[in-house]
């Protein structure tokens, strides 16, 4: 456990990495996937479409693949990022997919009614959307949001094998200089712990806060 | 029981009106605009850039490469299958576990899998690679990928069939033990078959789920689909191309177990009438969960 002890400050760094790759990944994520959602409800067909191709296309490919497609493929249509920021934007998309299933289940799980009262009312779809139906189906989904938001810190760690110095990143490079992966990758493991539990337990707090009682 | 409208449906049930139908065609027309707009901007992209020359594209129409690519494919699935076969015992065991009993027990298989489900599997398949090998382990790296999978889907599963479990009537195992059926005999017969079907659904999207993060071999050196088609892309210079080529195989078969989910799904809830599958932490599962505590 020296290994941990004496780097410590490697670990901080890559944890804050970490944190980092979640937080804005899942803050794009959400905003895409609110949109995409919006798509796929909305009553125009090549909207529809192109929400479904955005969805099935990206979550029924590997991240992996998704990684090294961007990294070693796109810079040869001379679109090039740093590692960070690649990672951050191939996260954000992947994630938006399962952000947009979700929030378009919570929309199909409100009732009928809200939308054609708001309808009856003459407000355009646009408005029923946003502000009738969308507050309440996002109300419904906290859980399984924060499903997704813990897969997307585990997700993060993929981002290691285009060179970013996340949490596995260093573990795997201090495992390599040290030659004690053991003990490295014992303390990825509880950097993870640290940042996973909270989230968990904030998401369980939410979904308690905002639940609405019928 | 209530028809349900499909998860696809859009939510706007009223008929449009004359004003709202053009308003939607001229929405349409905007959007296909819009839409052909973006595709020729990346097709003039990928043009201006000789990404369609035949010589990127022609490596992967010529047979040898091809089998190249495929044979890495099949290690892959194969990965896949074992990984799935050792998770699922896994996952038996961990649900009896978590819902024995004994104490000790209990608290043991809980740990294992609240510990596992919480790690990154990348993080699970290096440490059986570099941790494993380290300590004197002679292991392969296509052993270390499937030791890292079924240990992550072990745990997984483990939650999919507890959640089976408890889903069953009390009634079940009450009767089973009235007809003068032991733990394991009621069990066997009565709890286990019916729980397993009841997640058949859950069980195939975390399938896809497998197959996908098998992809991570790449990063321990296994000679898998991905690291072909990377070793293909260095040779020929086509990366792009390459990866994308796997990319739709990986679409094309998860697409079709995706299909199978939902079929079970749906003839599930069919017969059983719809119940949600609670089981955290799964990206996969989060949205197969919300649809169904949405249907129900």
């Amino acid at each position: 456990m020296d290994v941990v002890l004496d780097n410590l400050d490697d670990y901080l760094e890559a944890m804050r990495t970490t944190a980092i790759l979640t937080v804005v990944s899942f803050a794009v994520a959400m905003a895409i996937g609110v949109v995409i959602a919006t798509f796929r409800v909305s009553p125009v067909p090549p909207l529809r479409l192109a929400g479904t191709v955005w969805v099935e296309a990206l979550r029924n490919t590997p991240l992996a693949v998704l990684f090294l497609l961007f990294f070693f493929g796109l810079p040869k249509v001379g679109i090039l990022y740093s590692p960070l920021v690649s990672s951050l934007i191939i996260l954000s998309m992947y994630t938006s997919t399962y952000v947009a299933e979700t929030v378009r289940a919570g929309i199909n799980s409100v009732s009928r009614g809200q939308a054609e009262a708001a309808r009856s009312l003459g407000l355009t779809f646009v408005q029923v959307l946003a502000g009738i139906v969308m507050p309440q189906a996002l109300r419904t989904v906290v859980a399984p949001l924060g499903s997704v938001l813990i897969a997307l810190i585990k997700n993060s760690g993929i981002a290691s094998t285009i060179a970013v110095m996340d949490l596995t990143g260093l573990a795997r490079a201090l495992g390599d200089s040290t030659a004690q992966p053991v003990a490295t990758f014992a303390g990825a493991a509880v950097g993870y712990l640290i940042l996973a539990l909270p989230a968990g337990w904030g998401v369980g707090v939410l979904e308690r806060r905002v639940a609405i009682k019928r | 029981m209530k028809a349900r409208a499909p998860v696809t449906a859009s939510f706007l049930g009223d008929q449009l009106g004359p004003r709202g139908r053009r308003r939607v065609r001229a929405a349409s027309v905007v959007s296909i605009l819009a839409i052909v707009a973006i595709l020729v901007v990346a097709a003039n992209r990928l043009g201006d850039k000789g990404q369609f020359a035949d010589n990127l594209w022609r490596p992967l129409r010529q047979w040898s490469v091809l089998n190249f690519l495929l044979s890495g494919l099949v290690l892959t699935l194969k990965a896949a299958a074992v990984a799935m076969v050792i998770a699922m015992a896994i996952g038996i065991v961990m649900a009896l576990g978590r819902l024995a009993k004994n104490r000790p027990i209990r608290w043991v298989s809980g740990a294992y899998v609240e510990f596992f489900r919480a790690m990154p599997l990348i993080l699970l398949i290096l440490f059986c690679w570099l941790g494993l090998r380290q300590q004197g382990l002679d292991i392969s790296p296509f052993q270390a990928l499937v030791l890292g999978l079924s240990v992550y889907n072990g745990a997984v599963l483990g939650e999919i069939f507890r959640a089976g479990v408890l889903s069953l009537d009390r009634g079940q195992s009450e009767a089973a033990s009235a007809l003068g059926l032991g733990y394991w005999q009621s069990m066997r017969a009565v709890i286990l078959p019916q729980a397993a079907r009841r997640m058949a659904p859950a069980i195939v999207s975390q399938l896809v789920t497998l197959l996908k993060d098998t992809s991570l071999g790449y990063v321990i050196n296994v000679d898998d689909a991905l690291r072909r088609a990377r070793d293909t892309g260095t040779f020929y210079g086509n990366h792009l191309q390459a990866f994308a080529l796997m990319a739709l195989c990986y679409i094309l078969i998860n697409l079709a177990l995706s299909r199978l989910a939902n079929y079970l799904e749906v003839r599930q809830q069919r017969r059983l009438g719809a119940q949600r599958i609670d089981v955290g932490g799964v990206e996969d599962l989060a949205v197969v969960g919300a649809q169904a505590s949405v249907q129900a």
